[in-house]
C-alpha cells in the first residue's frame, strides 16, 4: 500500500474521526435513547436501546455518527471517492478475468441492473444502475487502463448523469492468503455531496454499498453462493417480521 | 413442525412453525432426533446477546437423520445419521482451510451487523441471534442445515445419539478450552465453572496430560460431578478462591486457568452489584466478567487464561495490570468444532470418555420451557438437558413459556 493513494483525504488519518463536540453530542443522544428505551416496552424499547448502545459505543471509541452517517469524503472538486479492499482466496489472473468481463459486475454489484459490453474494440460498455425510489440511471463508459492480472480502470463518457470513474487492482496477498482486490470509485452525485448525504440516509451509502458488493464477489467466487436465511421458518408474525428484516438486511421472513 | 422459539427476554416457548425447506443447493434438511440446551442458550434467553428477535428458532446442539439434500450436495446422503457442528463452515475460505471454522469468512449472512459490534464478522452459528447470521436453530423437529458437505459429520455405527450429541458443541468446546491452556507435563489447571463446558474442560485437561485440575463452582452436584472426573474442587461460596488456589499450588498459582462461566457469572460484593445493575441496561455493560477477573488474578506468572465462556459486548474493570505485569496469555473463541471431531469421536469409541454422564434430564421438546427454567436456575440437580423432538408429547398442548421473571 502506497501512502499517496490516500492523500486526497481531507482530514487527518486518526482512529478517532469525530470531533470532541461530535462525540459529546452523539454520546448524549445515545444516552438519551437508552434512557427512553428503559421506559418503552417491547420492540421499540429494544430498538431504541440498540441504537443508543451503538451511539454510546461509537462515542466511546471516537467513531461518531459523523463517520457513519454524514462522513462523505470529498475530493478537491466536490466529487465523492470511495476506496475499499477485500482479500479473496483465488489467483489474481482468475479475478482479473472475471472482472474484466464487465457483464459479470451486476452479479455482485447490487445497484447495477446490467452492463453490456460493445463498441470501441470492446473498450466501451453501457451501464444501467438502480437509483433511489425505483428509477434507473444509464451511462456509457470506456476502459482507460488494462493491465492483465493487475489492474483495470474505466470512466464514464461525456453526458453521464452521474459522471464516474473506477479502478480495480489485484495484488497478491502475503503467504497463502490469495489476492487483495483494491477498488476505488469516484463520482459526482446529482446534488453534490449534499445529494450523496441524502442518498445514504435513504440507504444508498456508497461506502457500504461497495463493501457489500466486494463481499458478495468474494462469496460468489470462493463458495459459489451468497449465504441467506431468506425463506427459512420462524415463529414470526406481523410486526416482528419487520424487526428481523432490519437485522437481516431486509432478506429474512 | 414444533420448535423452541425465543419470545422475548426470559421467554422460550414451543410453537408450531412451518417445516424448513431447502433454500440453497448446498443445503440439507435434518430430521432432529436429539437436541440439547447449552449455557449459551441461557445468554440468549436472558437477552444478553444483542439482536435476538421474537420468533427466532433457537438451538445449536442438534443431530439427526438427513431427509433431503440440495442438488449440489455430494458427500452427504439422505438417510445419513449426522451431528451438526454449531458454527457454520463454508469449507473454502482461508479460515476454514486453516481449521478455524468458527471464524469462517463466508457463512454469516449478516456480516455488517457483526462488524458494527466486533470489527470483523465471525462465522454464522445456528440459532444464535442475528449478529451471527440469524439462522434458525435445531431445537425443533426438523432443521435446515447449510453447506452440508462441509459441515454434517457422519456418526460411526455403534454409537448412540446421546454418546455423540455433545460433539456438536460442548465436548469440543471443553477440549479447545483445555488445548488453549497449552498444558505441559506437571501442569495444574484451574477451571471456573463446573457446568457442561467446565466438565468437558476438566476431562479434556486430563486427556491432554494435566497433572491436577481444580474446579470452582457453587453447586454441590456439579462439584461432585467434577470430582468424578478426577478434579479437586472449591466451592466459591464457602472459600476464598484466590487464597485456596494459591495454597493448593504451593504458592505458585495454577499454570493455566479456564473461564468456563462467561458473561452471566455470579458474584458477591460491591463490584458484583455494580455490574449487575449496569448489565440490566444491556448497554452500559453487557457482560459480567467476574470469572474472567478471578481467572486473571489467580493465574500464575507467565501462565495462560483460556476463555471458552461467551462474552458479547463490553465489560468493565478487567484487571489488565495483572494481565500485563504477570505476562499472561489469553486464548478464546467460539469453538472450531470441525477440527476436533475425528479425534474426539475416537475417545468416545475407545471408551476413554463417556459424554452421557453429564445428562441429568431427558425431556420432550414440549417440555423445553421447563428445561430452560431448571437449567437456568440449576434446580432439580440439573446439569444438562437433552430433548427428544419426537417423543410422545404426553397429550398436552405445547407448554407456554413461564412469565418473565428474574
Ligand atoms: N466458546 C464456545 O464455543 C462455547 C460453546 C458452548 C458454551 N460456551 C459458553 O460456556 C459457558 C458455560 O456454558 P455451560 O453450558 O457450561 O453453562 P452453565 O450455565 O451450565 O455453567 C456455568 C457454571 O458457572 C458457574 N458459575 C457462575 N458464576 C461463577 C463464578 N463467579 N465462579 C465460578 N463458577 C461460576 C455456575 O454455577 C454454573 O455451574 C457459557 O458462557 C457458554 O455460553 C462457549
Ligand atoms: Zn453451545
Ligand atoms: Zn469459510
Amino acid at each position: 500500500m502506497t501512502t499517496n493513494q490516500r492523500e486526497d483525504r481531507d482530514r487527518p488519518e486518526s482512529p478517532q474521526n469525530s470531533s470532541p463536540t461530535e462525540r459529546v453530542l452523539f454520546g448524549a443522544i445515545g444516552a438519551g435513547l437508552i434512557a427512553l428505551s428503559l421506559r418503552q416496552r417491547g420492540t421499540v424499547g429494544v430498538l431504541l436501546a440498540a441504537g443508543g448502545a451503538l451511539l454510546v459505543a461509537g462515542a466511546a471509541m471516537g467513531q461518531g455518527l459523523g463517520e457513519a452517517v454524514t462522513g462523505v469524503r470529498r475530493t478537491q472538486d466536490d466529487q465523492i471517492k470511495v476506496e475499499k479492499a477485500i482479500t479473496v482466496g483465488l489467483g489474481a489472473d482468475e479475478l482479473y478475468t472475471f472482472w474484466r468481463d464487465f457483464e459479470n459486475l451486476p452479479r455482485f454489484m447490487d445497484h447495477l441492473e446490467s452492463v453490456k459490453v460493445g463498441g470501441g474494440d470492446g473498450q466501451r460498455s453501457h451501464w444501467v444502475a438502480k437509483a433511489p425510489v425505483g428509477t434507473t440511471v444509464e451511462w456509457d463508459a470506456e476502459i482507460t487502463a488494462d493491465e492483465p492480472g493487475r489492474r483495470i480502470a474505466w470512466r464514464s463518457l461525456e453526458g453521464a448523469t452521474v459522471p464516474n470513474e473506477g479502478a480495480v487492482e489485484f495484488r497478491p496477498a502475503p503467504g497463502d492468503r490469495g489476492t487483495e482486490i483494491h477498488v476505488s470509485l469516484t463520482y459526482r452525485p446529482p446534488g453534490g455531496t449534499l445529494g450523496a448525504t441524502v442518498a445514504r440516509l435513504l440507504g444508498e451509502d456508497p461506502n457500504i454499498q461497495i463493501e457489500h458488493d466486494l463481499r458478495r464477489l468474494k462469496r460468489l467466487l470462493e463458495v459459489g453462493h451468497i449465504p441467506t436465511t431468506e425463506g427459512q421458518s420462524s415463529g414470526r408474525k406481523g410486526a416482528m417480521k419487520a424487526e428481523a428484516k432490519m437485522y437481516d438486511n431486509r432478506r429474512t421472513s | 413442525m414444533k420448535a423452541v422459539v425465543w419470545q422475548g427476554v426470559n421467554r422460550m416457548g414451543v410453537e408450531t412453525v412451518p417445516d424448513p425447506q431447502i433454500l440453497q443447493p448446498t443445503d440439507a434438511i435434518v430430521r432432529v432426533t436429539k437436541t440439547a440446551i447449552c449455557g449459551s442458550d441461557l445468554h440468549l434467553m436472558d437477552g444478553y446477546v444483542p439482536s435476538m428477535v421474537h420468533g427466532d428458532i433457537v438451538g445449536h446442539e442438534f443431530m439427526g437423520e438427513v431427509v433431503e439434500v440440495g442438488p449440489e450436495v455430494r458427500k452427504v446422503k439422505v438417510g445419513d445419521r449426522v451431528i451438526v457442528p454449531f458454527p457454520i463452515a463454508c469449507g473454502k475460505c482461508w479460515f476454514c482451510q486453516k481449521g478455524l471454522t468458527s471464524l469462517c469468512d463466508n457463512s454469516n449472512p449478516n456480516p455488517g451487523l457483526a462488524e458494527k459490534f466486533w470489527g470483523y464478522s465471525p462465522a454464522g452459528l445456528y440459532g444464535y441471534s442475528h449478529i451471527t447470521g440469524g439462522y434458525a436453530g435445531g431445537q425443533a423437529q426438523f432443521a435446515r442445515t447449510v453447506y452440508a458437505d462441509a459441515n454434517l459429520y457422519k456418526v460411526p455405527d455403534g454409537l448412540t445419539d446421546e454418546q455423540v450429541l455433545f460433539l456438536t458443541d460442548i465436548f469440543p468446546t471443553g477440549f479447545m478450552g483445555a488445548e488453549h491452556c497449552d498444558i505441559q507435563g506437571g501442569d495444574v489447571v484451574a477451571v471456573f465453572g463446573a457446568g457442561p463446558v467446565g466438565l468437558f474442560g476438566i476431562a479434556s485437561a486430563f486427556l491432554l496430560g494435566a497433572e491436577r485440575v481444580i474446579a470452582i463452582d457453587r453447586f454441590p452436584e456439579r462439584l461432585e460431578m467434577a470430582r468424578s472426573y478426577g478434579a479437586e474442587t472449591i466451592n466459591y461460596e464457602e472459600e476464598n478462591v484466590f487464597e485456596l488456589l494459591k495454597e493448593m499450588t504451593g504458592g505458585r498459582g495454577p499454570d493455566s486457568v479456564m473461564d468456563a462461566v462467561g458473561l452471566e457469572a455470579q458474584a458477591h460484593g460491591l463490584l458484583g452489584v455494580a455490574d449487575a445493575v449496569k448489565q440490566t441496561t444491556r448497554v452500559l455493560e453487557s457482560d459480567r466478567p467476574h470469572a474472567l477477573r478471578a481467572a486473571i488474578m489467580a493465574c500464575r506468572k507467565g501462565g495462560t487464561v483460556s476463555v471458552p465462556g461467551v462474552y458479547g459486548g463490553l465489560a468493565d474493570k478487567i484487571p489488565l495490570g495483572a494481565f500485563m505485569n504477570k505476562g499472561l496469555t489469553m486464548k478464546t473463541g467460539q469453538t472450531h468444532v470441525h477440527r476436533y471431531l475425528d479425534r474426539l469421536t475416537g475417545y468416545i469409541q475407545r471408551g476413554e470418555i463417556d459424554p452421557t454422564r453429564i445428562i441429568t434430564h431427558r425431556l420432550t421438546l414440549d417440555e423445553a420451557p421447563h428445561a430452560y427454567h431448571i437449567f437456568k436456575h440449576k434446580h432439580d440437580g440439573c446439569i444438562k438437558c437433552v430433548l427428544d423432538p419426537w417423543a410422545d408429547p404426553k397429550d398436552h398442548e405445547p407448554t407456554p413459556a413461564p412469565q418473565a421473571q428474574g
